[in-house]
This record gives structure tokens, C-alpha cells and sequence, in this order.
């Protein structure tokens, strides 16, 4: 047994406030605990039976009373709620300005995709003081990345992917745990943070055995697996244009408008059936099972690189 | 009417041998029944805990492999859940009292009463069989799309025989419903009506609105599992995360199936070991029914981490927020129903402080789980894990006990040691305490649940809990050794042990067969104990402590 630890560090920008939150309701809820458990007890004992036959006093109500402990732990429990929504979308929602990790979970271990190409497994090596922005896929059944001394999880979910973020604040090793029940050897499913100062992450990057950045696979997939020759940069092809379709609305065939996120990128690789652009022929094939998770994410990674071209007008002839 | 003076057996000697009690029909023995196979089960789901505690001994994986350490964690909440705590109060007292507190011979459709416990048991061979094939390793929560395509235990077996259970569950809660809208005896209006059926009426609801709902969702698992359906599988099109919302909207409610029923028990046991009527009647009354129907609203607090909308998020958290309210509000009124009581100290009473506190926290930490900031960090940890068995054993089974306890004279006709009653309650409390608490901090340090390994930080934490643990078995073995060996006993209950109000107890202990000698007539509210000081009784005045 090397120590006795009865409260987690706190090494990232929104543990202080959780914990904050935590005692909040912790000095609510004692308060409770102990007036009720005190109030049970006491009545218990100052009003025992003294005799065989002794029966209550006839008291049936007190609607004052009622609407007392209705109104007042109604009001608590919506502070409680108010503030950890606010708490709950800071946390949800990463930064625009964030660095952003890939992460993919497979029974049992999580690979690890820096921005410029540098891969791990099962550890994550971050500055400190960055926002970090963990997009988190699966391979197979359902995972979570689950950084106790940052306060923050997310299910790994197969078949879309989901996001994370946190700003490390303090340099150090911190656990990595699956937090969702994944099979046999869920409990082993586990790993470490290295947050580390700016300088020091960056010679570790420098140190990584880098196989070209997420854009840059991306990019030779993309012409690899052949999406150029449909994606082209002009209307020409049979595929729509992907240049500037990131985070933009897109028409459909069926007449809804979606957003062009991640997960719509995803989708309409591995299922593009299921969201066919208005004025093409569904007719591209499914990726489902060709690409990996990784390559997804890749493959994603380039496509958000894509600008729309600058209107055509001032070049001037051909 | 006192013990000994009918000319009609009881219900216990009424025809005697196996197959009348097997082709019974009468309530009171399905009662019995249904007590003694939950029993098994509780002894069942008692020994896989063993197992789980036993391993986390030690931070590393080595007394069980981890497969079935995965399996005893599945088997220990799949058996506890639907073989032990949905039907344990509902079942057994429930279908012993309902009757007889509103005044009737026996439940609308007593024949659907026994199939529900053979529709119970066929249930109860198919997962048993799930266990003897090699187990299932799903987790209770069976989540896909582990559960539809990639684990290689015994799901489908497993599942159906939840499934299967299901339909005693619904046929019980159907039968309850009917009863108590229709078999109440002249005089026993809505507002006279004990807070146990009260109790009970919600938890009907919720079993034969909910219950099919989980059937349907086993069913589509069964179709992606055996018959190659997509419906979770997301490489075929399939959404994991909708069997979640599938799965919740049952398994939340369930909840309430496992918790009112003994909320109900403590409000019969608070205003009779008080002896004065329930403080606020028609609050805690309601409060039933608001728990009941809030709760069906409320299933996405177990998905805040799951990919689910954060603004869906939101509507969940708040609602949850509000059903902690009508629970706050039982409490305070179970409290204040003890002031100027005239409160006794014998056994029942300690079962009821023990609940009081252990649901307390129970509830009150559900505060924390509810909030959706906190609940990242709290979201399958072992803080979870504490809360719900804070709520489900110390609430749940602290009732259950207290209500065997308190019934067990009306029921067997035999009175066990006052003694032994308030030990066990004491050692089954501090048992559940050094068992659970540890687990709040294990959790908030964010141990994962369903670990079979872990850090060796959490050890210590570790130890006391299963220490705990040996109290806790301890404690409940002592009750099930008494309570046997007082069968053995002759016949010394009196038809009124406690001096209790309620229809139940103006009948001989054990009653029987057709519960009243005549057709009684209800003149008066439920626990009118004030009206009692008149035939010599003493009445605590306004100011006489
Ligand atoms: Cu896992
Ligand atoms: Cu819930």
C-alpha cells in the first residue's frame, strides 16, 4: 500500500470549480443528514412511551409546515441544478482556440493521434496551460476517457464520434481510466496524462516517431482510397465539392438542411446514404469497414483543412 | 378478536401438503411463496457480492479471473434487481397485506396472482440456466453494443429470463391496481386507505407502464443478437446509444418499484411504532404518485457523458432535481409524525431509524448525480455505486426487513426475539455504513465501477468495504437463522403485537383463509390512534411530554 489518498488532485482549469460545486452540495446535503437523523433521534427518545397504553398526540398536519420543506429544498435543488448546467457546458463545449488529440478506443487500449502525426498508445503527453480538444471514437463497443484529476469523462461511442476538452494546469502524471464497461479486460483499460510545460512537450514531440500529421494521411487517403476522382475541387465531379462544406450548412435530398460537422463527416463515409446532398446521385459506396477509426479521423482532419475558394471574380480572364 | 377463539383454521393450516400450497390461490400464500424464492435469491446475489468484495481485496486481478469477476458483477445485479428487489416487498408483504388492509378476502384475480409466480420462477430457471452454461458478462445494464454483437457469454439466455420475469411483474402490478380500485370494504374511502397501499398503487403504475417497455428493448437485443437485426450495431446503421434511452426509461422507474413499496412499509411502521397519525397523510399519499410519474421523466441522467444532446441534458437534470422534492417531503413528514408520539423501542423501531438514515443519504447524494457538472466527474465511478445501494439496500431492504420484522407475527403467527431483532438491525446497519460509505470516496478519487483491478491508493478504502461486508452477511444470516427457528416455536402471537391500528391487526395472527370471520365496515381514518386514548389509552397532550 503506497498512500492513502482521500480526495483527488486537482490539476486541470475546471477541477477547482467542480470541487467547488461538490462542496456546495456536500454542506447542503450534511446539513440535512444531520437536522433529520438528529430530529429522529431526539423525538425517538424525548417522546419514548412511558406507558403500555400511551397513544400520540393528535396532531394530523400543518399545511405551513408543508409548503416550508417543499419550497425550501425545491429552491436548493435548482441552485444545485443552475449551477451545474453552467458548470456541465463549459465543460461539454471545447474552446474554439483548443489543440486538438485524436483518440480511439479499442478492447483494451486507447491510441493516441497528435496534430502533427506523433501517435501513442495508451498514454497522452499535453502541454500544460493549452487547451486540449480530444475528438474520441471507437473501434468496437462503447469506452470512456475518463481523466480523474482533470474531472472530466466521455463515452467513446462506436459509430459517431464525441468530444472532450481540458486545460492541464499543473505538470504531472495523472490516471487514465475506461470509465464504460467494455469486456474482459475493462479494468486494464487504463493509462496516463503527462501534462508537461510548453518546452518540455515540445522536445518530447521532437523526440515522437512522427508518420506525417493528421491533415497529411488525410490527404493521401483521400486520393488513395479515390475520393478525388468525385470530390473534385470543381462541380465537375459526381461527388459535391468539399472545400468549405466544414461547419457549414448543407441541403439535402429529402429536404432537411444539416451541419456539416464531424460526425456529418463521418456519417457520409462510412453510411452515405444516409444524408445524400441535394442535386447528387446516391451513389457513392460505403467506407464501413474499410477505413479505420483512425483513418476516419484522418481523413476528417483534411477534409476540415479544405477552404472554399475565394469568390472567382478578379482573376480576370482564362 | 383474539388468538384461539375461531372455529376457522388459519390460513397456514387450512389444507395442508405441497400441492396445496402450490395450487394455492390464496394471497397470503403466494405471499409466503414469493418470500421464501426471494429469499434463495437474496442468498444468490448475496454470494456473488462475496466473490466481487473477496477480489477487491487486493488491488491486483487475483483470486478471480477477470471474465468471471465480470460475470459475478452482471449475475450479482441481474439476480438482486429483477429476482430480489423488484418483487421483494410488492410480492411478498404487498400481496399479504393489500387485501387485508382494504378490508377484502383476496386480490380481484387470485388465479393471476399464482401464474405471476410461476411466470416469476420460469423466469428465475432461465437466467439460473444463463449461470450454469458459463454465465453472462454484460453488466445488469446490458449495454450494446457489447451485449448485441460482441460479447460470447449467455445473453440471450439471461435476457429472456428477465424478460420473462417482466410479465410477473406486470401481471402483479395489474392485479394491484384492480384490487384496489375495486375490492375496498364499505367505508374504506381513497383518503382512508393505509400510505402502504398508496404506496403500492404508484408502484403498480409504474410496473405495468414501464415493465413492457424494458420486454420490448431485451426483445430488440434478442433480434441483433440471434437473428442478425440492426438496430444497436452501428457498422449496420444501428445506434448504441438508443438502447440507453430504451433501456432508462424502464430501469429508472425500476427504481421506484424497488423504493416506494418500502417507502410505503416505513410509513405504516413510523406512525404505528409512534402511535399517531402520519404527519401530512395526503402529502405523503401524493407524494407517491408524483414520484411514480416524475420519475418517468428523468431516464437521461444516466447519459450525460454519453453523446447524448446537452441540451436534452438539461431538461433531465432539472426534472431529476424536482423528483428529489416529493422525497424530501416524505421524509420531513416521517420525522415529524414522531414528535409527540408516544414512541416505542422495541425492534421495528430500530429498522425505521436505520432506514431513516440510510435513505437519507441515499437520496441526498442522488442531489450530486443529478447535478450534470459534477456528474462527469461522478458518471460510473464508485460514488454511483454507493448511492444506488444506499438507496436500494439501506432504503429498499431496511424497509423490507422492518416490514418482515414487523409482519412476521401476522404472517407466521409466531414472535421472534425482540433481542435478536434489534441486534440484527444494528449489525446490518453498521455493516451497510463501513460497506458503502468508503465507496463515496473511492468514488469522488474516480475508481471506476466494474474494475476488477485497480490502483493500489484505492486499497485501503478497499479493505474497510469488505470488512464491511462481512457484517453486513453477517447480519442478515443472523435474521434469516432467528425468524426460521422461531417456526419451530409454538404459536404465542397475539392478533395485535404492537397495538397498531389498521385492519390487519383486528384479525387473528395468521389470519385466515378468507382473512375476516365477517365482511368488515371502515368508520374511521387511517391510524386513528388519538381516537383510541378514549378506551383507556393515554393521550400525549399538546405540551405533556
Ligand atoms: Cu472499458
Ligand atoms: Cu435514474
Amino acid at each position: 500500500m503506497s498512500s492513502f489518498p482521500l480526495f483527488p488532485e486537482a490539476a486541470s482549469s475546471i477541477a477547482h470549480e467542480v470541487d467547488l460545486l461538490y462542496f456546495f452540495i456536500l454542506a447542503v446535503c450534511s446539513f440535512f443528514a444531520v437536522l433529520v437523523s438528529a430530529l429522529v433521534v431526539f423525538f425517538a427518545v424525548k417522546f419514548r412511551r412511558r406507558h403500555p397504553d400511551e397513544v400520540g398526540a393528535d396532531i394530523h398536519g400543518s399545511i405551513a409546515l408543508e409548503l416550508l420543506w417543499t419550497v425550501i429544498p425545491f429552491a436548493l435543488a435548482m441552485a444545485m441544478f443552475v449551477w451545474g448546467a453552467d458548470l456541465y457546458f463549459r465543460i461539454a463545449r471545447p474552446p474554439a482556440d483548443s489543440m486538438e488529440v485524436f483518440v480511439v478506443g479499442k478492447q483494451w487500449m486507447w491510441k493516441v493521434q497528435h496534430p502533427d502525426g506523433v501517435r501513442e498508445i495508451n498514454e497522452l503527453h499535453v502541454p500544460i496551460n493549452r487547451n486540449i480538444k480530444i475528438t474520441l471514437g471507437s473501434e468496437d463497443v462503447l469506452h470512456d476517457y475518463y481523466i480523474p484529476a482533470f474531472r472530466v469523462k466521455m463515452d467513446a461511442v462506436p459509430g459517431k464520434l464525441t468530444t472532450m476538452w481540458f486545460r492541464a494546469t499543473k505538470a504531472g502524471t495523472y490516471q487514465i481510466f475506461c470509465a464504460e464497461y467494455c469486456g474482459t479486460n475493462h479494468s486494464g483499460m487504463i493509462g496516463r496524462v503527462i501534462a508537461m510545460e510548453e518546452h518540455d512537450y515540445e522536445a518530447w514531440l521532437a523526440g515522437g516517431r512522427s508518420t506525417g500529421t493528421a491533415v497529411e494521411n488525410g490527404e493521401r487517403l483521400f486520393t488513395d482510397l479515390a475520393c478525388i476522382t468525385c470530390h473534385k475541387s470543381d462541380t465537375t465531379g459526381r461527388g459535391p465539392v468539399l472545400a468549405g462544406v466544414f461547419g457549414n450548412p448543407v441541403r439535402l435530398m429529402d429536404g432537411r438542411t444539416v451541419v456539416a460537422d464531424e460526425n456529418y463527416l463521418r456519417e457520409s463515409i462510412v453510411n452515405p446514404q444516409a444524408k445524400v446532398v441535394l442535386g447528387y446521385q446516391p451513389i457513392m459506396p460505403t467506407f464501413q469497414g474499410t477505413v479505420s477509426e483512425e483513418n476516419l479521423m484522418q481523413l476528417i482532419a483534411y477534409i476540415k483543412t479544405l477552404k472554399a475558394a475565394p469568390p472567382a471574380a478578379p482573376t480576370g480572364g482564362q | 378478536m383474539t388468538h384461539g377463539t375461531q372455529n376457522s383454521p388459519s390460513y397456514l393450516d387450512a389444507p395442508y401438503g405441497i400441492w396445496s400450497w402450490l395450487l394455492t390461490k390464496d394471497h397470503k400464500r403466494i405471499g409466503i411463496m414469493y418470500l421464501i424464492s426471494v429469499t434463495v435469491f437474496f442468498a444468490i446475489g448475496g454470494l456473488f457480492a462475496a466473490g466481487i468484495r473477496t477480489e477487491l481485496l487486493t488491488p491486483q486481478g487475483d483470486f478471480l479471473t477477470a471474465d468471471l469477476y465480470n460475470k459475478l458483477f452482471t449475475l450479482h445485479g441481474v439476480v438482486m434487481i429483477f429476482f430480489f428487489l423488484i418483487p421483494s416487498i410488492p410480492a411478498t408483504l404487498g400481496n399479504f397485506l393489500i387485501p387485508i388492509q382494504i378490508g377484502a378476502k383476496d386480490l380481484a384475480f387470485p388465479r393471476i396472482n399464482l401464474l405471476s409466480w410461476y411466470i416469476y420462477v420460469i423466469g428465475a430457471v432461465f437466467t439460473l440456466a444463463a449461470v450454469f452454461m458459463g454465465g453472462v458478462d454484460t453488466g445488469w445494464t446490458f449495454y450494446t453494443p457489447y451485449s448485441s454483437i460482441a460479447s460470447n457469454t449467455n445473453v440471450v439466455l439471461a435476457a429472456l429470463g428477465v424478460f420473462i420475469t417482466g410479465f410477473s411483474s406486470i401481471l402483479t402490478g395489474f392485479n394491484f391496481i384492480v384490487t384496489i380500485h375495486r375490492m375496498r370494504a364499505p367505508g374504506m374511502t381513497w383518503f382512508r386507505l393505509p400510505l402502504f397501499i398508496w404506496a403500492h398503487y404508484a408502484t403498480s403504475l409504474v410496473m405495468i407502464l414501464g415493465t413492457p417497455v424494458v420486454a420490448i428493448t431485451i426483445l430488440l437485443v434478442f433480434a441483433e443478437r440471434a437473428m442478425g437485426f440492426a438496430i444497436f450495431d452501428p457498422r449496420a446503421g444501428g445506434d448504441p446509444v438508443l438502447f440507453q434511452h430504451l433501456f432508462w426509461f424502464y430501469s429508472h422507474p425500476a427504481v421506484y418499484i424497488m423504493i416506494l413499496p418500502g417507502m410505503g412499509v416505513v410509513s405504516e411502521l413510523v406512525a404505528a411504532v409512534s402511535r399517531k397519525q402520519i404527519f401530512g397523510y395526503s402529502f405523503v399519499a401524493y407524494s407517491s404518485l408524483a414520484i411514480a410519474i416524475i420519475g418517468f421523466l428523468v431516464w437521461g441522467h444516466h447519459m450525460f457523458v454519453s453523446s447524448q444532446s446537452i441540451y436534452a441534458g438539461l431538461v433531465f437534470s432539472i426534472i431529476t432535481m424536482i423528483v428529489a422534492v416529493p422525497s424530501a417531503v416524505k421524509t420531513f413528514n416521517w420525522t415529524a409524525t414522531m414528535y409527540k408520539g408516544s414512541v416505542t423501542w422495541e425492534s421495528p423501531t430500530y429498522w425505521v431509524i436505520g432506514f431513516m438514515g440510510l435513505f437519507l443519504i441515499g437520496g441526498l447524494t442522488g442531489l450530486f448525480l443529478g447535478t450534470m457538472g459534477l456528474d462527469v466527474h461522478l458518471h460510473d465511478t464508485y460514488f454511483v455505486v454507493a448511492h444506488f445501494h444506499y438507496i436500494m439496500v439501506g432504503g429498499a431492504i431496511m424497509a423490507f426487513l422492518g416490514g418482515v420484522h414487523f409482519y412476521w407475527p401476522k404472517m407466521t403467527g409466531r414472535m421472534y426475539p425482540e433481542a435478536m431483532g434489534k441486534i440484527s438491525a444494528i449489525l446490518v446497519f453498521v455493516g451497510f455504513n463501513l460497506t458503502f460509505f468508503p465507496q463515496f470516496v473511492l468514488g469522488y478519487l474516480g475508481m471506476p465501477r466494474r474494475y476488477h483491478a485497480y490502483p493500489e491508493d484505492f486499497q485501503i478504502l478497499n479493505v474497510l468495504s469488505t470488512a464491511g461486508a462481512g457484517v453486513l452477511g453477517l447480519g442478515y444470516a443472523l435474521i434469516v437463522f432467528y425468524l426460521v427457528a422461531s417456526l419451530f416455536k409454538e404459536r404465542n402471537a397475539p392478533a395485535n403485537p404492537w397495538g397498531a391500528t389498521g385492519l390487519e391487526w383486528q384479525i387473528q395472527s395468521p389470519p385466515i383463509t378468507l382473512n375476516f370471520e365477517s365482511d368488515p365496515i371502515v368508520t374511521e381514518d387511517a391510524y386513528n390512534y388519538a381516537g383510541r386514548a378514549g378506551h383507556g389509552g393515554h393521550a400525549k397532550k399538546a405540551g405533556e411530554v
